[in-house]
Protein backbone atom coordinates (compact mmCIF):
# COMPACT_ATOMS: atom_id res chain seq x y z
CA UNK A 1 0.00 0.00 0.00
CA UNK A 2 1.49 3.29 -0.89
CA UNK A 3 2.10 5.54 2.11
CA UNK A 4 0.12 9.36 2.47
CA UNK A 5 3.15 11.15 2.81
CA UNK A 6 3.08 14.28 0.09
CA UNK A 7 -0.28 13.37 -1.05
CA UNK A 8 -3.06 15.35 -0.42
CA UNK A 9 -6.62 14.69 1.16
CA UNK A 10 -8.93 16.22 -1.46
CA UNK A 11 -12.22 14.22 -0.98
CA UNK A 12 -12.88 10.56 -0.19
CA UNK A 13 -12.80 9.38 -4.11
CA UNK A 14 -9.23 9.82 -3.59
CA UNK A 15 -9.20 7.07 -0.86
CA UNK A 16 -9.31 3.12 -0.77
CA UNK A 17 -11.13 1.03 1.28
CA UNK A 18 -7.91 0.16 3.16
CA UNK A 19 -6.54 3.86 3.07
CA UNK A 20 -9.78 4.46 5.43
CA UNK A 21 -9.21 1.59 7.36
CA UNK A 22 -5.63 2.86 8.22
CA UNK A 23 -6.51 5.98 9.01
CA UNK A 24 -9.49 5.06 11.53
CA UNK A 25 -7.13 2.33 13.12
CA UNK A 26 -3.75 4.97 13.37
CA UNK A 27 -6.78 7.25 15.07
CA UNK A 28 -7.68 4.83 18.05
CA UNK A 29 -3.95 5.22 19.33
CA UNK A 30 -4.35 9.37 18.93
CA UNK A 31 -7.95 8.81 20.87
CA UNK A 32 -6.00 7.03 23.87
CA UNK A 33 -3.04 10.01 23.61
CA UNK A 34 -5.90 12.55 24.43
CA UNK A 35 -6.87 11.00 27.47
CA UNK A 36 -3.27 11.20 29.42
CA UNK A 37 -2.48 13.20 31.87
CA UNK A 38 0.28 14.70 28.96
CA UNK A 39 -2.20 15.28 26.35
CA UNK A 40 0.90 15.34 23.77
CA UNK A 41 3.40 13.74 21.46
CA UNK A 42 6.79 14.98 20.13
CA UNK A 43 6.00 12.91 16.60
CA UNK A 44 5.72 16.63 14.56
CA UNK A 45 8.63 18.59 16.34
CA UNK A 46 9.91 20.85 13.63
CA UNK A 47 6.64 20.52 10.90
CA UNK A 48 4.75 23.76 10.11
CA UNK A 49 1.43 23.43 9.79
CA UNK A 50 -1.05 26.23 8.36
CA UNK A 51 -4.65 26.58 8.51
CA UNK A 52 -6.33 28.25 6.08
CA UNK A 53 -9.75 29.15 6.37
CA UNK A 54 -11.57 31.49 4.07
CA UNK A 55 -14.81 30.90 5.54
CA UNK A 56 -16.07 31.04 9.39
CA UNK A 57 -15.17 27.92 10.88
CA UNK A 58 -14.83 27.50 14.58
CA UNK A 59 -14.78 23.67 15.46
CA UNK A 60 -13.47 22.24 12.64
CA UNK A 61 -10.54 24.99 12.81
CA UNK A 62 -9.84 24.36 16.66
CA UNK A 63 -9.68 20.88 16.21
CA UNK A 64 -7.09 21.23 13.54
CA UNK A 65 -5.11 23.71 15.69
CA UNK A 66 -5.63 21.04 18.58
CA UNK A 67 -4.56 18.12 16.81
CA UNK A 68 -1.73 19.58 15.23
CA UNK A 69 -0.22 21.40 18.99
CA UNK A 70 -0.48 17.86 20.46
CA UNK A 71 1.71 16.42 17.78
CA UNK A 72 4.10 19.11 18.92
CA UNK A 73 3.71 20.90 15.39
CA UNK A 74 4.13 24.63 14.87
CA UNK A 75 0.10 25.58 13.92
CA UNK A 76 -0.20 29.06 11.88
CA UNK A 77 -3.89 29.88 11.41
CA UNK A 78 -4.77 32.04 8.88
CA UNK A 79 -8.00 33.46 8.54
CA UNK A 80 -8.19 34.66 5.07
CA UNK A 81 -11.63 36.33 5.27
CA UNK A 82 -10.21 38.87 7.66
CA UNK A 83 -7.01 39.71 5.83
CA UNK A 84 -5.66 39.17 2.39
CA UNK A 85 -8.52 38.76 0.49
CA UNK A 86 -10.41 42.12 1.76
CA UNK A 87 -7.62 43.44 0.21
CA UNK A 88 -7.35 41.87 -2.97
CA UNK A 89 -5.26 39.02 -2.99
CA UNK A 90 -5.59 36.21 -5.40
CA UNK A 91 -5.89 33.17 -4.15
CA UNK A 92 -2.44 32.27 -6.61
CA UNK A 93 -0.52 35.05 -4.85
CA UNK A 94 -1.56 33.67 -1.47
CA UNK A 95 -0.11 30.47 -2.95
CA UNK A 96 3.10 32.16 -4.04
CA UNK A 97 3.39 33.61 -0.53
CA UNK A 98 2.51 30.01 1.45
CA UNK A 99 5.27 27.88 -0.36
CA UNK A 100 7.63 30.58 0.40
CA UNK A 101 7.09 30.21 4.03
CA UNK A 102 7.88 26.07 3.39
CA UNK A 103 4.89 24.61 5.60
CA UNK A 104 5.03 20.77 5.54
CA UNK A 105 0.57 20.78 5.44
CA UNK A 106 -1.89 23.38 4.47
CA UNK A 107 -5.45 22.71 6.04
CA UNK A 108 -7.49 24.48 3.63
CA UNK A 109 -11.34 25.45 3.86
CA UNK A 110 -12.60 27.69 1.16
CA UNK A 111 -16.11 28.80 0.03
CA UNK A 112 -15.17 27.98 -3.84
CA UNK A 113 -15.30 23.85 -4.28
CA UNK A 114 -12.16 22.92 -6.01
CA UNK A 115 -10.08 25.52 -4.06
CA UNK A 116 -8.13 22.65 -2.38
CA UNK A 117 -7.13 21.17 -5.70
CA UNK A 118 -5.95 24.15 -7.23
CA UNK A 119 -3.98 24.93 -3.81
CA UNK A 120 -2.35 21.30 -4.02
CA UNK A 121 -1.24 21.90 -7.54
CA UNK A 122 0.52 25.11 -6.36
CA UNK A 123 2.24 24.36 -3.45
CA UNK A 124 4.36 21.32 -2.96
CA UNK A 125 3.08 20.13 0.25
CA UNK A 126 0.59 17.98 1.68
CA UNK A 127 -3.34 19.81 1.38
CA UNK A 128 -6.35 18.76 3.31
CA UNK A 129 -9.46 19.68 2.54
CA UNK A 130 -11.39 21.15 5.90
CA UNK A 131 -14.25 21.57 3.84
CA UNK A 132 -14.64 23.34 0.18
CA UNK A 133 -18.39 24.93 -1.05
CA UNK A 134 -20.26 22.06 -1.64
CA UNK A 135 -18.14 19.35 -2.98
CA UNK A 136 -16.37 17.57 -0.23
CA UNK A 137 -15.69 17.67 3.32
CA UNK A 138 -13.26 14.17 3.86
CA UNK A 139 -12.33 14.92 7.51
CA UNK A 140 -15.95 15.29 8.55
CA UNK A 141 -16.98 11.76 6.97
CA UNK A 142 -14.01 10.16 8.47
CA UNK A 143 -14.03 11.15 11.79
CA UNK A 144 -18.19 10.20 11.34
CA UNK A 145 -16.77 6.55 10.19
CA UNK A 146 -14.87 6.63 13.43
CA UNK A 147 -17.60 6.95 15.28
CA UNK A 148 -19.88 4.47 13.82
CA UNK A 149 -16.81 2.04 14.09
CA UNK A 150 -16.41 2.68 17.63
CA UNK A 151 -20.19 2.40 18.43
CA UNK A 152 -21.38 -0.39 15.73
CA UNK A 153 -17.94 -2.61 16.12
CA UNK A 154 -18.22 -2.63 12.13
CA UNK A 155 -18.61 -0.09 9.11
CA UNK A 156 -19.48 -3.10 6.94
CA UNK A 157 -23.31 -3.08 5.62
CA UNK A 158 -25.29 -0.89 7.55
CA UNK A 159 -28.00 1.38 6.98
CA UNK A 160 -27.38 5.04 7.21
CA UNK A 161 -30.30 7.68 6.90
CA UNK A 162 -28.78 11.02 5.99
CA UNK A 163 -31.78 13.63 6.86
CA UNK A 164 -31.72 17.19 5.80
CA UNK A 165 -30.53 19.66 3.23
CA UNK A 166 -28.56 16.67 0.84
CA UNK A 167 -28.38 19.38 -1.96
CA UNK A 168 -26.08 21.75 -0.67
CA UNK A 169 -24.32 19.37 1.38
CA UNK A 170 -20.50 18.49 1.54
CA UNK A 171 -20.85 16.63 4.68
CA UNK A 172 -23.73 14.22 2.88
CA UNK A 173 -21.50 14.13 -0.56
CA UNK A 174 -18.60 12.71 1.26
CA UNK A 175 -20.00 10.68 3.91
CA UNK A 176 -21.73 8.68 0.95
CA UNK A 177 -18.36 8.40 -0.83
CA UNK A 178 -16.72 6.82 2.26
CA UNK A 179 -20.00 4.38 3.16
CA UNK A 180 -20.13 3.03 -0.40
CA UNK A 181 -16.54 1.81 0.51
CA UNK A 182 -18.22 -0.72 3.30
CA UNK A 183 -21.47 -1.46 1.05
CA UNK A 184 -23.30 0.61 3.10
CA UNK A 185 -27.06 0.77 2.26
CA UNK A 186 -26.95 5.14 2.41
CA UNK A 187 -30.38 6.85 1.94
CA UNK A 188 -30.91 10.78 1.60
CA UNK A 189 -34.63 12.36 3.06
CA UNK A 190 -35.32 15.62 2.90
CA UNK A 191 -37.73 18.23 1.12
CA UNK A 192 -37.69 17.49 -2.50
CA UNK A 193 -36.07 21.22 -2.86
CA UNK A 194 -33.58 20.35 -0.93
CA UNK A 195 -32.58 16.70 -2.31
CA UNK A 196 -29.71 16.47 -5.19
CA UNK A 197 -30.46 16.33 -9.34
CA UNK A 198 -28.00 13.99 -9.91
CA UNK A 199 -28.89 11.44 -6.68
CA UNK A 200 -27.88 8.68 -8.61
CA UNK A 201 -24.69 9.61 -9.68
CA UNK A 202 -23.94 9.03 -5.66
CA UNK A 203 -25.42 5.82 -5.32
CA UNK A 204 -27.85 6.76 -2.40
CA UNK A 205 -31.06 5.95 -2.51
CA UNK A 206 -33.73 8.70 -1.95
CA UNK A 207 -36.97 9.15 0.19
CA UNK A 208 -38.72 12.04 0.62
CA UNK A 209 -41.07 10.04 3.95
CA UNK A 210 -39.21 10.41 6.79
CA UNK A 211 -40.53 7.28 8.36
CA UNK A 212 -40.03 5.20 5.53
CA UNK A 213 -36.49 6.33 5.38
CA UNK A 214 -35.50 5.85 8.93
CA UNK A 215 -36.85 1.98 9.25
CA UNK A 216 -34.67 0.03 9.56
CA UNK A 217 -31.48 2.53 10.14
CA UNK A 218 -28.76 1.99 12.04
CA UNK A 219 -27.18 5.67 12.01
CA UNK A 220 -29.36 8.89 11.47
CA UNK A 221 -26.79 11.39 10.37
CA UNK A 222 -29.11 14.80 11.14
CA UNK A 223 -27.69 18.14 9.01
CA UNK A 224 -27.73 21.45 9.76
CA UNK A 225 -30.38 23.24 7.97
CA UNK A 226 -28.92 26.82 6.95
CA UNK A 227 -32.24 28.81 7.81
CA UNK A 228 -30.52 32.31 6.80
CA UNK A 229 -29.57 30.67 3.58
CA UNK A 230 -32.68 28.67 3.16
CA UNK A 231 -35.67 30.37 4.41
CA UNK A 232 -38.64 31.85 2.08
CA UNK A 233 -36.15 30.58 -1.02
CA UNK A 234 -36.12 26.67 -0.94
CA UNK A 235 -38.00 26.35 2.50
CA UNK A 236 -41.06 27.72 2.99
CA UNK A 237 -40.80 27.84 6.90
CA UNK A 238 -38.63 26.63 9.74
CA UNK A 239 -41.72 25.59 11.62
CA UNK A 240 -42.75 23.30 9.00
CA UNK A 241 -39.32 21.48 8.35
CA UNK A 242 -39.26 21.14 12.25
CA UNK A 243 -43.05 19.03 11.89
CA UNK A 244 -41.75 16.84 8.77
CA UNK A 245 -38.14 16.69 8.90
CA UNK A 246 -36.97 17.54 12.27
CA UNK A 247 -35.28 14.53 14.33
CA UNK A 248 -37.34 14.14 17.60
CA UNK A 249 -38.19 11.21 20.38
CA UNK A 250 -41.28 10.69 17.68
CA UNK A 251 -39.62 10.48 14.45
CA UNK A 252 -36.14 8.54 15.86
CA UNK A 253 -38.94 5.58 16.98
CA UNK A 254 -38.72 4.94 13.34
CA UNK A 255 -35.05 3.95 13.57
CA UNK A 256 -33.78 0.54 14.91
CA UNK A 257 -33.58 0.41 18.79
CA UNK A 258 -30.37 0.88 18.85
CA UNK A 259 -30.19 3.15 16.20
CA UNK A 260 -26.99 6.42 16.94
CA UNK A 261 -27.93 9.87 15.99
CA UNK A 262 -24.91 11.79 14.77
CA UNK A 263 -24.67 16.00 13.68
CA UNK A 264 -21.90 17.72 12.73
CA UNK A 265 -22.58 20.95 14.28
CA UNK A 266 -23.74 23.10 15.31
CA UNK A 267 -26.71 22.36 15.69
CA UNK A 268 -30.40 24.31 15.05
CA UNK A 269 -32.21 22.60 18.45
CA UNK A 270 -35.75 22.77 17.81
CA UNK A 271 -35.30 22.93 13.78
CA UNK A 272 -33.76 19.52 12.52
CA UNK A 273 -33.08 18.41 16.23
CA UNK A 274 -35.01 18.48 19.11
CA UNK A 275 -33.24 18.98 22.23
CA UNK A 276 -34.71 15.05 23.86
CA UNK A 277 -32.65 13.35 20.89
CA UNK A 278 -29.34 15.93 20.85
CA UNK A 279 -29.07 15.14 24.36
CA UNK A 280 -30.71 12.04 24.56
CA UNK A 281 -28.48 8.49 25.24
CA UNK A 282 -28.64 8.26 20.98
CA UNK A 283 -26.56 11.07 20.37
CA UNK A 284 -23.32 10.43 19.69
CA UNK A 285 -22.41 14.26 18.87
CA UNK A 286 -19.81 14.85 21.47
CA UNK A 287 -18.19 11.48 20.81
CA UNK A 288 -17.76 13.10 17.05
CA UNK A 289 -15.69 15.90 18.62
CA UNK A 290 -13.66 13.90 20.28
CA UNK A 291 -13.23 11.35 16.87
CA UNK A 292 -12.40 14.63 15.05
CA UNK A 293 -9.35 15.36 16.81
CA UNK A 294 -7.93 11.66 17.22
CA UNK A 295 -8.61 11.67 13.26
CA UNK A 296 -7.40 14.49 12.37
CA UNK A 297 -4.14 13.89 14.59
CA UNK A 298 -4.09 10.84 12.84
CA UNK A 299 -4.46 12.59 9.10
CA UNK A 300 -1.38 14.87 9.96
CA UNK A 301 0.63 12.02 11.43
CA UNK A 302 0.17 10.30 8.65
CA UNK A 303 0.42 12.93 5.94
CA UNK A 304 2.91 15.36 7.61
CA UNK A 305 5.29 12.48 9.50
CA UNK A 306 4.92 9.30 7.47
CA UNK A 307 8.33 8.62 5.85
CA UNK A 308 8.28 12.69 4.54
CA UNK A 309 11.90 13.71 3.04
CA UNK A 310 13.49 16.64 3.37
CA UNK A 311 12.75 18.79 -0.07
CA UNK A 312 15.29 18.66 -2.86
CA UNK A 313 17.53 21.63 -1.91
CA UNK A 314 18.04 23.89 -4.92
CA UNK A 315 15.17 23.69 -6.71
CA UNK A 316 13.32 26.71 -7.86
CA UNK A 317 10.64 27.28 -10.49
CA UNK B 1 15.89 -12.34 36.50
CA UNK B 2 12.17 -11.90 37.96
CA UNK B 3 13.59 -13.08 41.43
CA UNK B 4 16.04 -10.53 40.77
CA UNK B 5 13.65 -7.50 40.26
CA UNK B 6 11.62 -8.85 43.17
CA UNK B 7 14.79 -8.45 45.23
CA UNK B 8 16.42 -5.35 44.15
CA UNK B 9 12.89 -2.97 43.52
CA UNK B 10 10.68 -1.84 46.28
CA UNK B 11 8.87 -5.14 46.94
CA UNK B 12 5.29 -6.50 44.88
CA UNK B 13 3.49 -3.34 46.60
CA UNK B 14 4.42 -0.43 44.32
CA UNK B 15 5.93 -2.95 41.34
CA UNK B 16 4.72 -2.35 38.01
CA UNK B 17 6.08 -3.75 34.58
CA UNK B 18 5.58 -2.44 31.41
CA UNK B 19 6.71 -3.85 27.95
CA UNK B 20 7.70 -2.05 24.97
CA UNK B 21 6.06 -2.81 21.67
CA UNK B 22 6.09 -5.48 20.54
CA UNK B 23 8.68 -7.74 21.70
CA UNK B 24 8.86 -6.77 25.63
CA UNK B 25 4.44 -7.24 25.76
CA UNK B 26 4.99 -11.30 26.24
CA UNK B 27 8.19 -11.17 28.16
CA UNK B 28 6.50 -8.27 30.82
CA UNK B 29 3.52 -10.73 30.90
CA UNK B 30 6.10 -14.06 31.55
CA UNK B 31 7.65 -11.92 34.29
CA UNK B 32 4.67 -11.02 35.82
CA UNK B 33 3.70 -14.76 35.78
CA UNK B 34 6.98 -15.72 37.38
CA UNK B 35 6.32 -12.73 40.00
CA UNK B 36 3.09 -14.07 40.89
CA UNK B 37 4.25 -17.64 41.30
CA UNK B 38 6.39 -16.56 44.38
CA UNK B 39 4.35 -13.56 45.57
CA UNK B 40 0.97 -15.19 45.03
CA UNK B 41 -0.26 -11.56 42.81
CA UNK B 42 0.71 -10.18 40.16
CA UNK B 43 2.00 -7.09 39.66
CA UNK B 44 0.32 -4.68 37.76
CA UNK B 45 0.81 -4.83 33.49
CA UNK B 46 0.91 -2.30 30.57
CA UNK B 47 2.42 -1.68 27.20
CA UNK B 48 4.42 1.37 25.58
CA UNK B 49 4.05 1.95 21.79
CA UNK B 50 6.92 4.41 21.07
CA UNK B 51 5.78 4.99 17.41
CA UNK B 52 4.99 8.78 18.04
CA UNK B 53 8.36 9.12 20.02
CA UNK B 54 10.56 7.26 17.93
CA UNK B 55 13.85 10.14 16.91
CA UNK B 56 13.55 9.61 13.30
CA UNK B 57 9.61 9.94 13.07
CA UNK B 58 9.76 12.33 10.64
CA UNK B 59 11.75 9.90 8.04
CA UNK B 60 11.65 6.58 9.02
CA UNK B 61 10.67 4.28 6.21
CA UNK B 62 8.32 2.17 6.35
CA UNK B 63 6.03 3.82 8.74
CA UNK B 64 4.95 1.06 11.52
CA UNK B 65 1.35 0.80 12.39
CA UNK B 66 1.12 2.40 15.71
CA UNK B 67 -0.51 0.20 18.07
CA UNK B 68 -1.83 2.62 21.20
CA UNK B 69 0.01 2.76 24.64
CA UNK B 70 -1.83 0.68 27.39
CA UNK B 71 -0.99 1.62 30.91
CA UNK B 72 -4.00 0.63 32.86
CA UNK B 73 -2.84 1.73 36.13
CA UNK B 74 -1.36 5.55 37.58
CA UNK B 75 2.06 5.54 37.51
CA UNK B 76 2.80 8.08 39.92
CA UNK B 77 4.68 7.22 42.38
CA UNK B 78 5.45 3.65 41.69
CA UNK B 79 8.70 1.87 40.42
CA UNK B 80 8.18 0.35 36.94
CA UNK B 81 10.25 -1.92 35.25
CA UNK B 82 10.68 -1.32 31.29
CA UNK B 83 10.80 -4.94 29.42
CA UNK B 84 12.41 -5.46 25.91
CA UNK B 85 13.23 -8.39 24.39
CA UNK B 86 16.51 -7.53 22.69
CA UNK B 87 18.47 -4.14 24.32
CA UNK B 88 20.65 -2.85 21.30
CA UNK B 89 20.96 1.15 20.25
CA UNK B 90 19.21 2.59 23.16
CA UNK B 91 16.99 4.72 20.99
CA UNK B 92 13.64 2.86 21.62
CA UNK B 93 14.46 2.77 25.41
CA UNK B 94 14.82 6.43 25.37
CA UNK B 95 11.36 6.72 23.54
CA UNK B 96 9.99 4.24 26.24
CA UNK B 97 10.97 6.65 29.15
CA UNK B 98 9.97 9.18 27.55
CA UNK B 99 6.48 8.00 26.64
CA UNK B 100 6.16 6.79 30.39
CA UNK B 101 6.95 9.83 31.38
CA UNK B 102 3.90 11.46 29.64
CA UNK B 103 1.47 9.07 31.72
CA UNK B 104 2.67 10.66 35.14
CA UNK B 105 5.64 10.60 37.24
CA UNK B 106 7.12 7.12 38.51
CA UNK B 107 9.23 6.82 41.74
CA UNK B 108 11.68 5.04 39.74
CA UNK B 109 12.03 3.58 35.98
CA UNK B 110 14.43 0.53 35.71
CA UNK B 111 15.19 -1.11 32.72
CA UNK B 112 15.10 -5.23 31.91
CA UNK B 113 16.37 -6.81 28.95
CA UNK B 114 16.63 -10.60 28.05
CA UNK B 115 19.49 -9.90 25.87
CA UNK B 116 21.80 -7.42 25.50
CA UNK B 117 23.68 -7.47 22.20
CA UNK B 118 25.86 -4.23 22.82
CA UNK B 119 26.53 -1.55 20.29
CA UNK B 120 24.64 1.14 22.42
CA UNK B 121 23.95 4.63 21.06
CA UNK B 122 22.58 6.64 23.67
CA UNK B 123 24.15 6.51 27.50
CA UNK B 124 21.75 3.69 28.79
CA UNK B 125 22.25 0.84 31.05
CA UNK B 126 20.02 -2.18 31.75
CA UNK B 127 19.47 -3.30 35.36
CA UNK B 128 18.68 -6.64 34.57
CA UNK B 129 20.09 -8.92 31.46
CA UNK B 130 19.21 -12.30 31.44
CA UNK B 131 21.90 -12.94 28.97
CA UNK B 132 24.58 -11.12 27.45
CA UNK B 133 25.19 -11.33 23.66
CA UNK B 134 27.86 -9.47 21.88
CA UNK B 135 26.94 -8.92 18.43
CA UNK B 136 28.57 -6.76 15.94
CA UNK B 137 26.17 -7.32 12.82
CA UNK B 138 23.19 -9.42 11.90
CA UNK B 139 19.61 -9.96 13.43
CA UNK B 140 19.35 -10.85 16.92
CA UNK B 141 15.70 -12.78 17.44
CA UNK B 142 13.71 -13.75 19.81
CA UNK B 143 10.34 -15.74 20.29
CA UNK B 144 8.18 -15.85 23.97
CA UNK B 145 4.63 -16.62 22.70
CA UNK B 146 2.39 -19.29 23.09
CA UNK B 147 2.70 -20.42 19.25
CA UNK B 148 5.95 -22.45 20.06
CA UNK B 149 9.17 -22.99 22.07
CA UNK B 150 11.38 -20.22 23.67
CA UNK B 151 14.04 -19.17 21.53
CA UNK B 152 16.89 -16.52 20.86
CA UNK B 153 18.07 -16.88 16.98
CA UNK B 154 21.07 -14.90 15.59
CA UNK B 155 21.33 -14.90 11.77
CA UNK B 156 24.25 -13.89 10.19
CA UNK B 157 24.89 -11.04 8.00
CA UNK B 158 26.47 -7.74 6.85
Amino acid sequence: MPGFANRSLLDIEGLTRADVERILDTAEAFLQVSRRPVRKVPTLRGKTIINLFYEASTRTRTSFELAGKRLSADVINMNVSASSVKKGETLQDTCRTLQAMHPDVIVIRHGASGAPNYVASKIDCSVINAGDGMHAHPTQALLDAFTIRRDKGTLDNLVVTIVGDIAHSRVARSNAHLLKLFDCEVRVVGPRTLLPAAADSLGVRVFDDLKTALDGADVVMVLRIQSERLEGALLPSMREYARTFGIGPRTIAYAKPDAIVMHPGPMNRGVEIESLVADGERSVVLEQVEAGLAVRMALLYLFAGEGAEPPAVGEAD
Amino acid sequence: MSVEILESTSGIEDLTLVGIRRGGVALAARIAEEIAAVEGRSPPVGTVDISLYRDDAATALPNPKIGPSDIPFDVRGRHVVLVDDVLHTGRTVRAAIECLQDHGRPARIWLAALCDRGGRELPIAPDFVGRTIEVDTGRLDVWIDAAGPDRVVLTEGE
